[in-house]
């Protein structure tokens, strides 16, 4: 891939990205426009915001990636990920906003009147953070890995530089206007090459494969494996080696490999024929005999779509930068509109990852063997397209796919940031430098983590690391604000427990699969997806609990519910 | 080397261990066991056990805090049933004979009338029951009897009667404190109420006049002051709400300073800058116009040359940062300081001190003014808003200030 485009394209989005942020505020200087200076933010402009937090790298590269590993199952991810603002929407949105609450943490507070619950509903937050930041870190340097041979860890650290520069520089100053552009940044960088594309794969006899079936290869193609991997043949299979396979050497060999497993050794490189099915593949780690979570589509059990889709629709609701974004509304009914707003968005993004998924089955199956098949998006312009106009639309593709990376990271970063200075770290102070200090300090901790943390976890797919984060979610912070805002008779001890069982739960679980503890086999299914056992696990204890605990019930609690679901206008009516 | 490392763990971890055993067991606290004769232990559990009763009754005389207290003022007792009412039922029932609950409260009627203790025999058809005396001692705040004690006894008991009487004083000085805890928070909100920024009588003035000078020359504009005036003026002078948000606030400095900028003209040059996220934070009412106020004021005292203004309002994580900065003739910090302690009454910005109290009152006292400024180098004010806070809500009422 020609690095001379790429690499002022991804420059440009980061400048771009800061510019805004600096220097997107509104100023006036006459009396006459206060008025446009002071207005709050409509719900257009919000909602596009908040799409541009959303939309990460799982989104932009991850979706695409698992739809040509393994199919239209996949499609689930993105109607999940869509989906998840329609549960937002109906049960969360107003009342949220209306509470006041400013974080998750803050509406634990308001809504039980207990530190310690805070404080829990703090660790949470903290931790999906980082199970969120982790796979964007990963993807970065996915990405700069692909598009100019860089070592992998090269653009991990560089988007972790330039977020914490950003944010602890006071440089998000504007960070809706940021957010909004990152957001039409995004489709535009999806949406002008898609076309593209569309219009060569008509060129190209509009070739069809049935969507169902395993992939397979259009033309000869050699394909270079990175890392070791196991190969899982249903039927016999010629291609040309040069290198190892099964312990034997070959040297640009034509050899029929029979059905059943074969063992890759990196740096082999396999000629398929045209026509070829391409194999199931399974990267081999060294040390560990852990199964990728994107393995075969046979390991990836309806269970785990299920758990998929209860993840998604329901931890939507928890993500912690999400959340902020609605006190930006001026009330109740804004958050609503803002909410409709968001799923038109999204929606209307979600539609093009699954098309270079598509695309991409068709035109570079090979990626599937090399265990980069998030790469597949970044790839399809110079495949399909070619010369310089392939290039260009490349570079387009990779600063969109960065702008993904900096607007969610950096939304992220903010949001842990904030609860760890709020209610972690020590010290505080009345001078605002010395509060500053402290922001900064909690930025550099938000992404210092998970960048270390992305060095030794293995790389699964990036959608399936940010499943975890909304597993984690659904079942500490979803129980929280759907029995928060519609149950009387939730209680601190009740709300802390059933956040411990389930959240907890599943935060063990997605630390037990990122570091790879656990065997293939059901366990391992059920620790990968765990939101189908944690997220019941986590409603049950909170309402078992907070039925066992009647006299706990806040003195409040009535006064807050109503505070909760009245409109505003009733409210400020009824006062004035 | 690692073999080296690990060796020495190995040595200095049961060495650490020792060490901080023989550490904690010679600086444990003396146990009960370790003092004194058996009366001086028996002081000691009794005044255990009345610590423990304590918290529960300083929230006040309810159910809930009845039922937490009534069984360690039973076992301070050592009967075998007791009971606390109010003045018209019984709150709590700890121990045997329960059956009694009705009966009493028609026995108490003359003890809580009186407000005298009273010592009766109790009806019972049951053969074995073990509760035949009981022991009434009122409780008392302000002279004023809010319910009663009742200790239940198998026989009559001198020793008891004088207990029961002494316990139920030493609850009635809980239920004091209780009531000091109340009127404390009621003082702190009568405060903020007190507090409430009120428009300056110069502001009013100095209005009236200007739209007075344009109703000749200019009738529109007058027209529009005028309008300008009232909005500000019904702003200033709702009843409702301790607090506002950002947007309105900010409306409200809008209109002030369309008043000021008629009597002014080009001499006040402000310029805005507003991050339009931090908008709908609550903050107390009425607390950024005087400050606005007080830069005009100070921005054009003594000097012909125009005056800027500057009101900036960031996002910074969960906080939301105000800075209102001028560069007008400043002021000396030591003036300064002693204006904000309340040593010396203001004589140009009657604002500060007051928005400085209010802020402190609702956000904790690291959330005060943080003013900086020099004689002739101007004044630039910080103000730190918090997003949430727990109890601040726009038209709310005042939430519960003050119990943290």
């Amino acid at each position: 891939m020609n690095s001379a485009y790429t690499v002022p394209a991804v420059a440009l989005v980061a400048v771009a990205t800061a510019f805004v942020g600096a220097f997107g505020l509104r100023i006036s200087r006459t009396t006459s426009d206060f008025y446009v200076a002071s207005r709050t933010v409509g719900p257009r402009l919000n909602a596009a915001a908040i799409s541009g937090e959303y939309l990460s790298a799982a989104s932009f590269l991850g979706v695409a990636g698992l739809v040509l590993l393994q199919g239209p199952d996949m499609l689930w991810y993105p109607v999940g990920y869509t989906a998840g603002y329609l549960v937002l929407l109906l049960f969360v949105a107003a009342p949220l906003r209306r509470s006041g609450a400013y974080t998750l943490p803050d509406f634990a507070e308001a809504r039980l009147a207990s530190r310690g619950v805070r404080r829990l509903a703090g660790v949470f937050v903290v931790g999906v953070g980082w199970l969120y930041l982790l796979p964007q870190l990963q993807g970065a340097g996915l990405t700069l890995a692909v598009l100019t041979g860089a070592p992998d860890a090269l653009g991990a650290v560089i988007v972790a530089v330039v977020v914490v520069a950003t944010v602890a520089a006071g440089g998000m100053r504007s960070i809706t206007f940021v957010q909004a552009f990152q957001y039409w940044l995004k489709l535009t960088a999806l949406l002008v090459p898609a076309l593209f594309l569309l219009l060569a794969w008509q060129h190209d006899g509009a070739p069809r494969h049935p969507f169902a079936e395993p992939a397979a290869f259009r033309d000869q193609r050699t394909v270079r494996v990175d890392d070791t991997l196991d190969l899982r043949l249903d039927a016999p299979l010629t291609v040309t080696v040069d290198g190892t396979v099964d312990g034997r050497a070959h040297h640009d060999r034509t050899v029929t490999l029979p059905a059943g497993p074969h063992r890759v050794t990196a740096g082999t490189r396999l000629t398929f024929p045209e026509g070829a099915q391409v194999p199931e593949a399974e990267p081999v780690r060294p040390g560990t005999a852990t199964a990728s979570p994107a393995a075969g589509a046979e390991q990836r059990p309806l269970y785990a779509t299920y758990g998929l889709i209860l993840a998604t629709f329901l931890g939507t609701m928890g993500l912690p930068h999400v959340v902020v974004r609605f006190y930006t509304s001026p009330h109740g009914v804004a958050a609503r509109r803002t909410t409709v707003a968001v799923l038109a968005l999204t929606g209307a993004f979600y539609l093009l990852p699954p098309l270079y998924g598509a695309l991409g089955r068709l035109y570079t199956p090979e990626l599937a063997l090399t265990g980069k098949a998030d790469a597949a998006v970044l790839l399809l312009p110079e495949r399909m397209i070619g010369g310089a106009g392939g290039d260009l639309l490349g570079a387009l593709v990779a600063g969109g796919a960065f702008a993904a990376f900096l607007s969610t990271a950096s939304g992220l970063a903010i949001a842990v940031a904030g609860v760890l200075t709020q209610d972690m770290l020590p010290g505080r102070g009345a001078l605002p430098a010395r509060a500053v200090r402290r922001f900064r300090l909690g930025t550099v901790l938000a992404v210092a983590v998970p960048l270390v943390a992305s060095v030794p976890a293995g790389s699964p797919p990036v959608a399936d690391a940010v499943g975890l984060a909304f597993a984690v979610s659904a079942s500490s912070f979803c129980p929280l604000l759907l029995l928060g805002i519609w149950w009387r008779r939730l209680t601190p001890p009740g709300a802390a427990a059933g956040m411990l069982a389930g959240g907890g739960g599943a935060l063990l679980a997605a630390g037990a699969t990122m570091a790879g503890l656990t065997g293939p086999g059901p366990l391992h299914t059920l620790l990968a997806w765990p939101a189908l056992w944690s997220v019941p696990l986590g409603f049950l204890t909170m309402m078992l609990v907070s039925l066992a605990t009647p006299g706990r019930v806040p003195d409040g609690t009535a006064a807050v519910l109503a505070r909760l679901h009245l409109p505003e206008q009733l409210r400020t009516q009824a006062a004035s | 080397m690692s073999g080296f490392a690990a060796g020495l763990c190995a040595a200095v971890l049961p060495l650490l261990a020792a060490g901080f055993w023989l550490g904690r067991r010679t600086a444990r606290p003396p146990g009960p066991g370790d003092l004194g004769t058996p009366v001086e232990h028996a002081t000691f559990r009794t005044l255990h056990t009345a610590s423990l009763a304590a918290p529960p009754l300083r929230a006040g005389l309810t159910e809930e805090t009845a039922r937490k207290s009534a069984r360690r003022l039973r076992s301070l007792l050592g009967t075998d049933a007791l009971c606390l009412t109010d003045n018209t039922r019984v709150l709590v029932w700890d121990g045997v004979g329960a059956h009694h609950r009705t009966e009493i409260i028609k026995r108490i009627a003359g003890p809580l009338d009186t407000g005298r203790g009273e010592v009766f025999r109790l009806t019972c058809r049951a053969p074995d029951c073990p509760v035949r005396w009981a022991v009434v001692a009122p409780l008392t705040v302000d002279d004023r009897v809010h319910g009663a004690l009742v200790a239940c006894a198998p026989r009559e008991s001198a020793v008891l009667a004088r207990a029961a009487a002494e316990v139920a004083r030493w609850v009635s000085v809980q239920l004091e404190l209780a009531e000091l805890d109340r009127s404390r928070t009621r003082l702190i909100e009568a405060e903020i109420r007190a507090l409430r920024a009120q428009i300056s009588p110069h502001f009013v003035y100095n209005s009236l006049s200007v739209i007075a000078s344009f109703v000749r020359t200019d009738p529109e504009r007058a027209r529009e002051l005028l309008l300008e005036f009232a909005e500000f003026t019904r702003y200033s002078f709702r009843r409702h709400g301790t607090f506002t948000t950002l947007a309105d606030e900010l409306h409200a400095i809008e209109q002030y300073l369309s008043l000021a900028r008629a009597r002014f003209g080009d001499r006040l040059a402000v310029t805005l800058q507003i991050a339009p996220e931090v908008l709908p934070v609550t903050l107390p009412f009425l607390c950024l116009q005087p400050l606005v106020e007080n830069a005009v004021k100070h921005g054009l005292e003594g000097r012909a040359g125009t005056c800027h203004i500057q009101i900036t309002a960031q996002d910074a994580g969960a906080e939301a940062l105000v800075v209102i900065e001028d560069d007008g003739a400043g002021m000396d910090p030591d003036l300064l300081r002693r204006i904000l302690a309340g040593d010396e009454s203001p004589s140009g910005g009657i604002g500060l001190s007051n928005a400085d109290d209010r802020l402190r009152q609702v956000y904790g006292d690291d959330h005060g003014l943080v003013i900086e400024t020099a004689p002739g180098a101007g004044m630039k004010i910080t103000v730190r808003l918090p997003k949430y806070q727990p109890g601040v809500h726009s038209s709310g009422h005042l939430g519960q200030l003050g119990q943290d």
